[in-house]
């Protein structure tokens, strides 16, 4: 039970031929003098649509920072699309809270438009087809309407919206969603999911921690189980499993298999820390 | 009311006056939308005591006032900037001591030196935008010129920067490098405006022209646009007042620029707003994410 899942280094026969769109050696990071991540060891395949989950404080986000260059490793390193990862819009990056100003005076279009800032370099306007891109990045997330609305106009799960279209706007390969979901109403939720689909089969590697289990069972091909390290990388069916999910939670889970449907609730008999 | 208006212009130092208010009015404004947008009042205020103390040793060491401002705030710029991204959190009271220590040594010396110094450093206090002379109207040009260029530059990085720069750094732009030049191209605005509006009152020309265009605009183009207008209609008409009632001119053009701004906050349609910026005051460095 203590050795390694086997599903880590599990790789599936129809992975793409080329580099891992990430790829993650024995990385290790934290804050001050405190560890984080631990010998975190992860190759995800281009275009996959991966539910990352852990618990409060397991780590998600800061794996989320290494990934986009904001965090350095302390040890080991991470590859996007074989070089190694510095920031830069093809890793796109939606922070899962927000510490903008929402005052500040800037339109929902303005917004998104600076996704296409560090394409564009100093000193040259957005033109065009940045325009068109903006356009169709709301579209996808259902905000074409709102392009003239000041920032602050808007309702929290609008908001997220509008900053996942920035991401788009960033035309990413790879695009980390820190609990873009939380805060969202059951249609809208719908939608961005149908998004992400979409994306992923145009290849766009996508990663959205969660802690929402059910929706990871559902929606997701692979789940990535964190919690200071991996404890599971694969598809639903094989890492959803009771043992993986205590040993990641350090709690009581139940797992509910409905059909083919996976619901995963806490276990009424035991008490639940997060 | 036209030879009442044209009158100061006929002389050529009162002519350089006018143009160096304008163009003190136009770069407050234009930096001071950063410094209104990301609450950095209190920074620009440190820096242009911190300029003082420069001011004064130059003049003590008998080398052009430019040249110790420009260093003195620069330098305090650089540590400010330091300070606030090593530590994250808020730095007003490690940078209110260090200011009002480096300024207190610029008043001491100031007291020393002025028994053998004829020239009025008070004017540097207060401001005396009447006696701009022929190459300090050059160096505003230059300096100022610098910094409109440096903003026109790197107007789209600094907006993405200002306002959320967790993002703009993982998306690749050098957001501590442009929060420094930030910090940078404030102290500049600093010194440059201190022969007009003087130490005590720049802060004050950075940013109520631009909180006023605050009140007007949801677009951030557009604030520094109307910020820019109402920064060179205080300067003339404090340069006016200043002329014709004999008072200090950096009082004059804040005078003007308060009451624009009154009068913005009481007849304009989004009052509340500004109330709502003035206490949330966001902090630069905003590289924590609560978990
Ligand atoms: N900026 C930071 N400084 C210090 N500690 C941090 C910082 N960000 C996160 N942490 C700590 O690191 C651990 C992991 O946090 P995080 O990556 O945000 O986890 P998650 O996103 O899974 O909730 C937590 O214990 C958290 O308190
Ligand atoms: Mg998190």
């Amino acid at each position: 039970m203590e050795s390694v899942p086997e599903v880590l280094s599990e790789q599936r026969s129809n992975l793409p031929a080329g580099p891992a769109a990430i790829q993650v050696e024995d990385l290790s990071t934290g804050y001050q003098d405190d560890p984080v991540l631990e010998h975190v060891q992860l190759s995800v395949a281009p275009g996959s649509l991966v539910g990352l989950i852990g618990p409060n404080g397991s780590g998600k986000s800061t794996l989320f920072k290494t990934m986009t260059g904001l965090q350095p490793p302390w040890q080991g390193r991470v590859l996007i699309n074989g070089q190694p990862g510095r920031p830069g819009p093809e890793v796109a990056y939606v922070p899962q809270t927000e510490t903008v100003d929402w005052s500040f005076p800037v339109t929902v279009g303005q917004v998104v438009m600076m996704g296409r800032y560090p394409r564009l370099g100093f000193l040259r306007w957005p033109r065009k087809p940045d325009h068109k891109i903006v356009d169709h990045a709301l579209e996808m997330v259902g905000m074409g309407g709102f392009k003239s609305r000041q920032i602050g106009q808007l309702s929290g799960g609008q908001r997220q919206r509008v900053f996942l279209a920035r991401a788009l706007a960033q035309e990413p390969s790879i695009l980390l969603l820190d609990e873009p979901v939380s805060g969202v109403d059951a249609t809208t939720q719908h939608q961005i999911f149908e998004l992400l689909d979409h994306l992923c089969k145009d290849g766009v590697t996508t990663i959205v921690a969660s802690h929402d289990l059910s929706c990871v069972a559902q929606r997701f091909d692979q789940v990535l189980l964190l919690n200071r390290t991996v404890h599971g990388f694969g598809p639903p069916e094989d890492v959803l499993t009771q043992d993986l999910l205590n040993r990641t939670f350090q709690s009581h889970l139940l797992l509910l298999r409905l059909g083919n449907r996976t619901f995963v609730v806490e276990d009424p008999d035991h008490f639940h820390h997060d | 009311m036209i030879d009442w208006l044209m009158e100061p212009l006929g002389y050529t130092f009162l002519l350089r006056g006018f143009v160096a208010a304008i163009m003190i009015g136009v770069i407050c404004a234009v930096v001071g939308t950063f410094v209104v947008l990301k609450g950095m009042a209190f920074i620009g205020d440190a820096l242009a005591h911190i300029a003082f103390t420069g001011i004064v040793v130059a003049f003590l060491a008998g080398f052009s006032f430019y040249i110790g401002a420009l260093i003195a705030a620069v330098l305090a710029a650089l540590g400010i900037g330091a300070v606030s991204q090593r530590t994250g959190i808020s730095t007003d009271t490690s940078i209110g001591i260090f200011f009002s220590g480096i300024f207190a040594a610029g008043i001491v010396l100031m007291s020393l030196g002025i028994q053998t110094y004829t020239i009025d450093l008070f004017s540097y206090l207060f401001g005396d935008i009447l006696s701009v002379r022929r190459d300090d109207l050059i160096s505003i040009m230059i300096l100022g010129g610098i910094v409109l260029g440096i903003i026109l530059i790197f107007y789209k990085e600094l907006l993405f920067v200002s306002f959320d720069p967790v993002v703009a750094e993982s998306a690749g732009l050098p957001a501590r490098k442009l929060q420094m030049l930030l910090l940078i191209l404030l102290s500049v605005t600093v010194v440059v405006s201190v022969q007009a509006v003087g130490v005590v009152l720049v802060v004050a020309m950075i940013v109520t022209p631009s909180a006023t265009a605050y009140l007007l605009t949801d677009r951030f183009g557009v604030m520094m646009a109307l910020g820019a207008l109402f920064g060179a209609m205080s300067a003339v008409g404090g340069f006016y007042v200043s002329y014709y009632a004999d008072v200090p001119s950096g009082g004059a053009i804040v005078l003007v620029a308060t009451l624009l701004f009154a009068i913005v906050a009481i007849i304009g349609p989004k009052r509340r707003n500004f109330w709502k910026l003035a206490t949330v005051s966001p902090e630069p460095s905003q590289h924590q994410h609560p978990a």
